[in-house]
């Protein structure tokens, strides 16, 4: 029989899974920009920020179950900390000190960048361990807020970030030569800056992703599971709960701090305004949202939540005018107002999320079956 | 001394107002556990139909001594059918849901009021009428003008009256039965849901008040007003002692307090390094300070770890 | 070296609670390979005792010595990883948890895996992995619970989750497991097959301590019992000793009309 024949070599479905998603991210960029245009590949690499971001909080709050609403911080620390060594704004500010600019290469930022933000991790971490549930929420969020402001009115006496101005011709991204803001020829297919942002990006979301998926299968996410369940029962296993929480917060912000430095390098501009509260906020409903714990959840989310208001934002203008002839209501209000009832249907429907981690899917079967 | 005396009277006409607001978030989440994110947006609905009110009263020519009371009344009875319904439609299907849940759809409905208040009264400033001759009255050297004596004055009574209905009617104790174990409470006859509606329209109420304070005080009401309120007030409800109503008033004035001594002696006392732009940073440094050192906010249980 | 006979001593312990006084002057050893019984009225300060014992609370005065080490922290995870392990009174499992997930969790301390043994997976991770895997499994088909990667903590049976809670301290490998009443809730032959568990358990050379309501389940369980009244020791030794002691049937009686 032919469907007999060993036609396929040996690979395990695993190995072909992982081929097929390399493919899809291949061509993806290419696809955007063929079906929709350019900018929605922009659009997409912003969401793979996103993306980034919401994995990286999922330490926090899905395994370890802390709470934190001030994570854009670290995303801050990470931009201005590319911003601030890799553009003019040190030349300008302090032309006796830095008369170049520091002008450092994206690939010693890089880690300095997620030091850093690691460092302010344990920063925000070592003062609220005491702190649960709620509390341990508004904590953090004045911690967000702190950077926040801080960010808006360190350009006097000691011009550090410019205030709400922001810093400026950042550099672009620069790996091994290549600067990703320029067209590149590669096997003859001519890159565009945004698809090759979009391939960095989808580098570094692989990281982040076989980073978190290691870790939650390991003796370390196992104690912020049961750190998340139970501290004082954790505690009696012989966890060392305030290390643990620390090393949480630590690597999300770890995660955040790079993300941080990729944004800076691809929007080549940094201000306060990108920090906000709300994007804090938003980054959290794609980790809920998505289904909290379960990284394909996480990745669903912040891809839905990144891209929805962009849908919104092309779609509503042309829809009102084919059904009204013209323009009745604010476009942008009715976008924000479309998003905050998706928020509210989605949770309504689906509470635990798009997507939920394999416990919650089986928590949610056990409850239905007992009512 | 004048400086400190001002600073010290506009913090507590500012603290009054957090203090009814986190009024609303510390009952909301003694009864229920949950962080009402969209209260600060219900401020802001009060504010915004208390002046669409007042302004629609006068232009009729209703004198502005009724025009206030009546405008108030409606901006209360607006927001107490805005709490009910928030609660029916965001959080009441998700009582049993993960904890989270319910802080998502609450962030849905401050997003949703948000905006429908910007379509409805557009991204403007709305000026509030001049209504009475804000006389200003001279305190050893400090002011204090009429509707700063006013906001005080009708806060500390609504807090009482607050306290009186918490602490000395059947509803009151019916709500601290659910506060303190809902199931049991049901047991005893408490209709758990009734209570719960009722303690959102209270706080709801509270919020109208505080908001029509707001925008007398400074003399505007803005569609995005309730965020950064609502934040402050939810601030100080942890501060106080979160689900716990003397915390939240306590919070609430110290709140006031810390912001505006903060702003007026952050500049001289870094030298002029950190402005008055730095209040939030103070107020938020302080909150940190206070639950380092004590974790359940200045009169919160202590959650002693029951094994 | 040869370990010391005594496992676990406890001098002149007090604890307060503002101006309440708990415990007061309670002096006890636990020795190694015994089963200890601790009961008591309600309101003796059993849990209190207990609760020090795994560093829930500190003591306001005394001493207290395991294994040769004196500790006054109220740091959990350090009694823990010296080889005190514990199970709840009203069970406290990682719920949301399986429960292969919940006993691997109890050889946190026997393991050494950080974040680059995790990314990497190295040998040594997966070795160290693979055995927390199977010491867990043996647990758990020890104290009987079956397909228990499939199962979440919170879906099991009360028994189990009784049981569950004895093995996921048990992966501890602990010197001392230490009991809050274990047999709470329990039906007559439930209790049977736990006394019978401890039993076993204790054949393996841990050392057993319990606090019980159950006093028919400690007096023929128990190689000593200690009685606790009021904050005080009232009465030490083995079962049939303390049976007849005068002092512990007037607590008993004085406390029996509940």
């Amino acid at each position: 029989m032919k469907k007999n024949l060993p036609l396929c070599s040996p690979i395990s479905p695993r190995a072909r899974e992982i081929i097929c998603i390399i493919l899809f991210v291949a061509v993806l960029p290419f696809l955007t920009d063929a079906l929709l245009g350019r900018g929605w590949v922009r659009i997409v690499d912003f969401a793979m920020l996103y993306i980034m971001l919401a994995l990286g909080l999922n330490i926090v709050v899905g395994y370890a179950g802390l709470l934190d609403l001030g994570y854009i911080a670290f995303y801050a620390v990470g931009a201005y900390c590319y911003a601030l060594t890799s553009s003019p704004h040190l030349a300008l500010a302090y032309p006796l000190l830095f008369p170049d600019g520091l002008h450092l290469s994206f690939l010693i930022v890089l880690p300095l960048a997620a030091l850093l933000a690691g460092g302010f991790g344990i920063l925000l971490g070592a003062p609220t361990l005491r702190l649960r549930g709620d509390y341990l929420a508004i904590v953090t969020l004045g911690f967000g807020e702190i950077v926040r402001i801080f960010m808006n009115n360190l350009n006097a006496p000691v011009n550090l970030t410019n205030g709400p101005q922001g810093i400026s011709m950042i550099d672009p991204v620069r790996i091994a030569g290549v600067s990703l803001n320029t067209t590149q020829q590669v096997f003859g297919f001519s890159l565009p800056s945004v698809h090759l942002y979009f391939y960095l990006f989808a580098g570094f979301t692989a990281v982040v992703v076989f980073v978190s998926h290691r870790l939650e299968k390991s003796r370390i996410g196992r104690a912020w599971m049961a750190i998340r369940e139970d501290e004082v029962a954790a505690s009696a296993m012989g966890i060392n709960t305030r290390n643990l929480k620390l090393l949480a917060f630590a690597m999300g912000a770890m995660f955040g701090g790079v993300s941080g430095t990729l944004f800076a390098g691809f929007q080549g501009f940094v201000s306060p305004e990108s920090f906000s509260l709300m994007e804090s906020i938003m980054v959290l409903c794609m980790v809920v949202l998505g289904g909290m714990g379960n990284i394909y959840g996480v990745i669903l989310g912040g891809m839905t939540l990144a891209l929805l208001p962009e849908v919104l934002r092309h779609s509503i203008v042309p829809l009102q005018q084919a059904m009204f002839g013209r323009t009745l209501i604010d476009p942008e209000s009715l976008r924000m107002l479309l998003f905050g009832t998706a928020l509210i249907g989605v949770m309504l429907f689906r509470p635990a999320g798009l997507w939920p981690s394999r416990v919650r899917r089986r928590e949610l079967a056990t409850d239905e079956a007992e009512q | 001394m004048d400086i400190f005396l001002q600073q010290i009277i506009n913090g507590l006409v500012q603290g009054s107002v957090y203090a009814l607001v986190a009024l609303g978030y510390t009952m909301v989440y003694g009864i229920l556990g949950l962080i009402n994110f969209a209260h600060g947006e219900v401020v802001m609905a009060g504010a915004m139909l208390a002046l669409s009110a007042l302004t629609a009263l006068i232009s009729w020519g209703v004198a502005p001594l009724l025009a206030l009371p009546v405008s108030l009344i409606l901006a209360m009875a607006g927001c107490m059918l805005l709490g009910f319904g928030i609660e029916r439609i965001a959080y009441r299907p998700l009582r049993h849901a993960p904890r989270l849940a319910p802080l998502i759809t609450a962030i849905g409905v401050s997003i949703v009021l948000q905006n429908l208040a910007m379509m409805i009264w557009g991204r403007d400033y709305h000026a509030f009428p001049q209504l009475i001759k804000n006389q200003p009255h001279y305190v050893g050297g400090a002011i204090i003008n009429d509707i700063q004596i006013i906001i005080v004055i009708m806060a500390v009574v609504i807090m009482a009256g607050l306290m009186i209905v918490v602490h000395r009617t059947s509803l009151g104790r019916a709500m601290r039965a659910v506060a303190e174990n809902q199931h049991a409470a049901q047991l005893m006859g408490v209709d758990v849901n009734r209570v719960i509606s009722i303690t959102f329209m209270l706080g709801s109420a509270l919020a109208a008040v505080a908001g029509l304070m707001v925008s007398a005080n400074y003399g505007l009401a803005h569609y995005y007003m309730g965020f950064l309120l609502g934040l402050k007030a939810f601030t100080a409800a942890v501060l106080g002692g979160i689900g716990n109503l003397r915390g939240a008033m306590l919070g609430g004035l110290l709140l006031g307090l810390i912001e505006s001594l903060g702003a007026g002696y952050i500049g001289p006392l870094t030298n002029g390094f950190m402005g008055s732009q730095y209040q939030d940073v103070f107020a938020f440094f302080v909150l940190i300070a206070v639950l380092v050192f004590r974790p359940s906010g200045l009169l919160g249980e202590r959650l002693a770890e029951r094994a | 070296m040869s370990k010391p006979a005594t496992l676990l001593e406890l001098s002149c312990v007090g604890k307060q609670f503002g101006g309440l006084s708990a415990l007061k002057d309670v002096s006890l050893h636990i020795k190694r390979g015994e089963i200890y019984g601790l009961i008591g009225p309600n309101g003796a300060g059993k849990t209190t005792l207990f609760n020090i014992i795994t560093g829930l609370y500190q003591l306001s005065s005394g001493e207290f010595n395991f294994n040769g080490d004196s500790y006054q922290t109220t740091k959990s995870h350090l009694l823990a990883q010296a080889g005190i392990a514990r199970t709840f009174q009203n069970i406290r499992l990682f719920s949301h948890l399986t429960a292969l997930e919940n006993v691997m969790i109890g050889r946190h301390a026997k393991t050494h895996a950080g974040v680059f043994g995790a990314l990497l997976r190295n040998k040594t991770t997966r070795s160290e992995e693979l055995d927390s895997t199977n010491r867990a499994r043996d647990l758990l088909r020890y104290v009987g619970i079956s397909k228990p990667s499939q199962t979440l903590a919170k879906n099991l049976s009360y028994g189990e989750q009784r049981r569950l809670e004895i093995a996921r301290a048990l992966a501890t490998e602990p010197l001392l497991l230490a009991l809050d009443e274990p047999a709470a809730g329990m039906n007559a032959t439930e209790t049977e097959s736990l006394k019978a568990l401890l039993q076993n358990i204790r054949a393996t050379g841990i050392t057993v301590m319990l606090i019980e309501h159950d006093v028919k389940l400690i007096m023929g369980l128990c190689d000593r019992v200690a009685v606790l009244d009021y904050g005080k020791k009232i009465a030490e030794g083995v079962p049939d000793e303390v049976r007849q002691n005068p002092a512990v049937i007037a607590a008993y009686l004085g406390a029996e009309d509940e």
